[in-house]
């Protein structure tokens, strides 16, 4: 599930397409045709995309737009943040141990 | 402490590094010392309420730390750190990896380079880590991680976390 996601945005070319669709909804043949992409490769991707919740169908007429979710996007935020706050943490248990160290040297 | 001491980390996707820069209120050749001898490391490496417990430590070039993550409920997430090159009170570079208790590496997770440089910054000292990864998804692996060992790491608001799902 969680890890899904990364391995999703791991790819550059879903990199890229995500970026574009979360400028403007796409669909499929429009994907295909600004990276030059058969309709195949395309549809592989979107399958990825879409099973983590990285993109959403929508219907429009005869046509399916994917639209970007930026909800997911800020989960992979949130676990960044988490990340650095273990470096803080980290950080700041050295800070202590310096400060005991020194008043050991005084 | 008061002051505010210097942090910049930076992860760069497009080269799969995570930049770590911290400034310590020491000499240093003391900050030296608490990145390169185990029975300080142990006081500080693995942030509360986990601990980090050395069952060997060889500080030179070709040696390795092998410890363990020892968590609230006596979980162990051993690793091995394997040094490459060293410039004592300069830099190191080593071989982070995950492993077993027999000092085993474990293939299948992410494993890093690290580049750690020791450097003054007036009566304090600057330490640049540079974490590289072989590619983007194992800097990624790392990062999710990262999140496992945060969670348990805010206890008190795991619920309110998970509630948000």
């Amino acid at each position: 599930m969680k890890q899904d996601i990364f391995q999703a945005i791991a790819d550059p070319t879903r990199r890229a397409i995500l970026t574009l669709i979360a400028i403007q909804a796409l669909t499929p043949n429009a994907m295909a045709e600004k990276f030059d992409m058969s309709r195949q490769a395309v549809s592989k991707h979107i399958k990825v995309l879409q099973e983590c919740e990285l993109i959403k169908p929508e219907q429009s007429g005869r046509e399916i737009y994917y639209h970007f979710n930026p909800k997911k996007m800020q989960e992979i935020d949130t676990w960044l943040a988490q990340f650095r706050k273990i470096w803080e943490a980290r950080f700041n248990q050295l800070d202590n141990v310096l400060s005991t160290i020194k008043k050991q040297k005084k | 402490m008061s002051m505010t001491l210097f942090f910049d980390f930076i992860v760069d996707k497009t080269e799969n590094t995570i930049n770590i820069k911290r400034e310590f209120a020491a000499d240093r050749p003391t900050v030296w010392d608490c990145y390169t001898k185990s029975e300080i490391l142990d006081q500080w490496w693995m942030p509360m309420p986990w601990k980090s417990k050395t069952k060997s430590m060889d500080f030179r070039e070709g040696g390795q730390w092998h410890y363990a993550a020892v968590g609230p409920n006596g979980e162990e997430h051993w690793s091995i750190t394997s040094y490459v090159k060293i410039e004592p009170q300069k830099m190191f570079l080593a071989n982070d990896a995950f492993g077993d208790v027999d000092g085993n590496i474990n293939q299948q997770m992410p494993q890093s380079k690290w580049t750690m440089n020791f450097s003054d910054m007036e009566q304090n000292t600057l330490v640049h880590g540079i974490m590289q990864f072989t590619d983007l998804a194992q800097l990624e692996q790392t990062i999710a991680m990262g999140f496992k060992e945060g969670l348990i790491m805010a206890m008190e608001n795991l619920d309110a976390m998970l509630a948000k799902r």
